[in-house]
């Protein structure tokens, strides 16, 4: 891996990024060119329109999309210096994501998605398990451990999917748009359940366009035309 | 939770593309299964009938000067007498290092008598190792149960004017005749063939072999070995292999088994395609979950690992029904193909390979699939989400 930079004491620090993409002979700028920081610990949520290039910003965040230009720091690790494989391991190791839509997969019980990230740790069967049922019990789901998916409600679905994203304990946590699908009461657990999360210590980085997400957090980034409005 | 959870779960999930997948293989290796096992068990009638119906090594004296006409004989000539056997001798023939793969071996004692007023020719047998070797004779009478009873041939018969139960002087002795052979079309139907020990009486020949007649199949050396093996024990003999027929044989049977083996590479190619095109189909469906396992840091390896276990998984399971079900047609189909033939039995070592191609196939297959699936750039995936 390449060596960490000196000098930087922000978890995550975004450096002059950018991000294009081709439309047939045009090129669309979905970040046009952002910098901040993130400190170990904090609650940021990135609010913007649709197409205000958030999602890309979350992608681009949790190594998932390589920026066009710029540098993204983790821990002092220039994540995009790494090989695809690396940064595999480095998603195992330091992000927990939580998709729009939940993203569970459907033919996995609710306990053995909670189980998935950790299928290529060498964590045994049975500290797994361990794993997996306590992190149910956070979230308030150890009962339907056995359930599929597809028999859980909305908010429920919510929970698993916040549930899989911590269980290996990844130090941040990744969210697009966790209460797009919710209501405004099954929303409200759901931020409950995030804060409580930051409180012991989990960094989170939110993607939203819910202005009511966003009191939960302790710093907004507002997003617009690729650009970062304000901090 | 492992890797194999996953593949498995999915398999479980996707029963009807697995179900499939599978009968695209099961097809394959059936069809292979079936035609090699028909090979085998028309091989195997072959080796039966070559056994049962006749010899297929010839031994006689070796000679520059005599003319052969029955099995490599023909006698009568004047300097004959000095060149055949000692019977004692034959005992050889069953100590050559492939003696397992002999099967009957018939002395025969040849020679000119006086019958009747007539010069015939007298054919010494022993008649238990002669007559289930000889299975296209057919006689009228019954066989003959005593060292004093003859078998006449068609055409001696009727030059001599026997019939059954009629005797014939030979050498001082009186013999019966107590069967006609009916017309072969061979040199039979112009000799009289009595007990070996009694014509070598008759014809002055007492431990005396004029040829000798082997039934011998070599499923694994060739039948020129025996052929060697038993020259080497009688360096006076010339001992040649009646390849003419086996070889008719076996050629048959080859060109039938190049035809099989022309048909299972067809149906293989058939179901690798199927196999591959169905993978792909079910890769691609899979596009927003491949995007899920790499966005929570699967490696490329992993997204490999599961799709090529379950290719794994779906192989062996073609692989092991193709060769039961493959099995069972060649076991109901061999009547209709080889009448009176019997099934070759189960070959483990061809269920072994059957399940091993199975599998490289559905490996191979998948393996394009596999790698499109495991290269698919996670936020190109997150896209489908």
């Amino acid at each position: 891996m390449p060596a960490k930079e000196n000098a930087v004491n922000h978890l995550i620090e975004i450096r002059d990024i950018g991000k294009d993409y081709q439309a047939g002979a045009n090129t669309v700028s979905a970040i046009r060119h952002m910098n901040f920081q993130v400190d170990d610990g904090e609650f940021i949520s990135i609010m913007g329109q649709s197409g205000s290039g958030k999602s890309t910003l979350l992608a681009v965040l949790g190594g998932l999309n390589h920026p066009s230009r710029g540098q993204v720091l983790v821990d002092s690790l220039d994540i995009y210096g790494l090989s695809s494989e690396q940064r595999a391991d480095f998603r195992s190791e330091y992000i927990g994501i939580i998709f729009q839509s939940f993203q569970l997969i459907p033919y996995l019980t609710v306990l053995e998605n909670v189980k998935l990230p950790m299928a290529i740790t060498g964590i045994s069967a049975k500290e797994q398990d361990g794993m997996a049922r306590s992190v149910l019990a956070k979230v308030g789901l150890e009962a339907k451990a056995d359930r599929l998916p597809d028999q859980l409600s909305g908010g429920e679905q919510e929970r698993v999917a916040i549930a899989r994203a911590i269980v290996n304990r990844p130090p941040i946590l990744l969210a697009d748009e966790p209460t797009g699908s919710l209501d405004s009461e099954t929303a409200a657990g759901v931020m409950a359940l995030l804060r409580q999360l930051n409180k012991e210590g989990l960094t989170i980085i939110m993607v939203t366009h819910n202005p009511d997400a966003c009191h939960h957090a302790d710093r907004t980034i507002l997003v617009r035309d690729g650009l970062c409005l304000t901090q | 939770m492992k890797l194999y959870h996953i593949s498995y779960n999915n398999l479980k999930r996707r029963k009807g593309k697995v179900i499939f997948l599978v009968l695209g293989l099961v097809l394959g290796i059936a069809t292979i299964v079936t035609l090699l096992s028909i090979t085998e068990s028309m091989t195997r009638d072959i080796e039966d009938r070559l056994d049962r119906f006749g010899a297929n090594i010839v031994m006689v004296p070796k000679s520059e000067n005599l003319a052969l006409s029955y099995g490599g004989i023909t006698v009568g000539g004047v300097n004959y007498a000095a060149q055949e056997f000692a019977e004692k001798d034959l005992v050889g023939i069953r100590e050559i290092e492939n003696r397992e793969n002999l099967g009957a071996v018939a002395p025969k004692v040849l020679g000119a008598a006086q019958v009747m007023g007539r010069q015939v020719l007298l054919m010494g047998v022993d008649f238990a190792v002669e007559l289930p070797l000889k299975t296209w004779w057919h006689l009228d009478g019954t066989a003959p149960a005593g060292s004093d009873e003859l078998i006449v041939g068609a055409e001696a018969a009727a030059t001599l004017d026997l019939a059954l139960g009629n005797t014939v002087p030979l050498g001082g002795r009186t013999f019966t005749v107590a069967a006609i052979l009916q017309p072969t079309g061979a040199a039979e139907d112009g000799l009289i063939i009595g007990d070996l020990h009694a014509m070598q009486e008759v014809l002055g020949k007492q431990g005396i072999v004029s040829l000798v007649e082997i039934a011998a199949f070599c499923r694994d050396c060739p039948i020129t070995e025996l052929v060697l093996q038993i020259a080497e024990k009688f360096p006076a003999a010339k001992v040649t292999a009646l390849k003419q027929a086996v070889m008719a044989k076996m050629q048959s049977v080859e060109l039938f088994k190049a035809f099989s083996y022309g048909i299972a590479g067809l149906v293989i190619f058939i179901g690798a395609l199927l196999v591959f095109v169905t993978m792909m189909g079910a890769v691609n469906e899979r596009t927003r979950e491949i995007g899920i396992f790499r966005a929570i840091g699967f490696r490329r390896g992993h997204v490999m690992q599961i799709i090529l276990l379950e290719a794994m998984v779906v192989g062996f399971l073609g692989g092991f029904l193709g060769f039961v079900i493959g099995n069972l047609i060649a076991w109901s189909v061999l009547p209709l193909v080889i009448p009176k033939g019997t099934f070759a039995g189960v070959n483990l070592s061809l269920g072994a390979l059957a399940i091993l191609l199975s599998i490289s196939l559905s490996l191979l297959a998948s393996l394009y699939p596999a790698r499109k699936g495991s290269s698919l750039d996670p936020s190109e995936a997150l896209r489908a989400l």
